[in-house]
């Protein structure tokens, strides 16, 4: 039987959102006060999503805590009270949350071995989400 | 087609343990949730049923029958229990959260009758829930 597990977990950063790709005034334009040249911080919340079969022995699509400290290792303790314009991979594209959102999709494919990841889902405020299931996911 | 969830809680303890496992390899595999004497959850269950909106009631489902099968299919067997000791699908099967979600589609599957089950997600904390939708 498939059963489809999901996690969350909170993770606190600040980000700018700026293109170097624009003018100044478009800058502002678009990102509005979210262009603030100081940054601004949030409280993410991350639910990663993974699918497989139950084990018939152990009841467990994967081990919990397997999860837990990959995502602990190569996510949280990357982002956690850090600034994201200051991480690698966003010292060029722009730390959106839609972008943000990929990345960890994709650090986590390229990490986790023991179930199928099917989604990534990470809230910037209670307000808005994004999600992402892959290059060729299917529909949340 | 429209899709309906309704949600409950229960609340009951239980702890991991397989007898085709070693007793070390169940305290390495399972952790703290192996401890026999088990412990608990508020458990949150979401039912969603689909179909088409019925042109006369406007309803995809009586949502009162909906309340009642899931009353008395689920939570009278598992609200303010011990999952491992009271409930028969546990006596064999490890009663995980995935496990749970699945015990909980095939007691509601067969006794519903206007709508199609579609899915069934349990929260066994707000961080952690699983979904099935009755696959294979």
């Amino acid at each position: 039987m498939k059963a489809y597990l999901t996690r969350r977990y909170l993770f606190s950063a600040s980000h700018r959102l700026h293109s170097p790709e624009m003018s100044a005034e478009e800058n502002r334009e678009t990102y509005g006060k979210c262009n603030n040249p100081h940054g601004h911080g949030h409280n993410y919340a991350l639910e990663v999503t993974v699918s497989g079969r139950v084990d018939a022995i152990t009841g467990m699509v994967c081990n919990l805590v397997d999860l837990d400290q990959c995502v602990e290792r190569e996510v949280l303790s990357r982002y956690h009270l850090e600034n994201l314009n200051t991480v690698r991979e966003f010292a060029v594209t722009v730390p959106t949350t839609e972008n943000l959102c990929i990345e960890i999709f994709e650090i986590l494919q390229r990490t986790f071995a023991q179930a199928h990841l099917e989604r990534v889902r990470l809230e910037e405020t209670m307000m808005n989400s994004f999600e992402y299931t892959g290059e060729n996911g299917s529909p949340p | 087609m429209v899709y309906l969830t309704r949600k409950a809680e229960f609340s009951a303890s239980h702890y991991y343990h397989s007898p085709e496992l070693t007793p070390e390899e169940n305290r390495r595999i399972f952790g703290k949730c192996n401890n026999p004497n088990g412990h608990g959850h508020n458990y949150t269950l979401e039912v969603t049923v689909k179909g088409e909106v019925d042109s006369r009631s406007g309803f995809v489902v009586d949502l009162k029958q909906l309340k009642e099968v899931m009353q008395r299919e689920v939570l009278e067997a598992m609200d303010h229990r011990f999952l491992n000791k009271e409930v028969p699908e546990f006596l064999t099967k490890i009663p995980t959260t995935e496990n749970i979600a699945i015990a909980v589609w095939q007691r509601l599957q067969p006794k519903l009758q206007q709508a199609q089950l579609h899915r069934v997600r349990v929260y066994e904390t707000p961080e952690l829930f699983v979904d099935f939708y009755g696959e294979a």
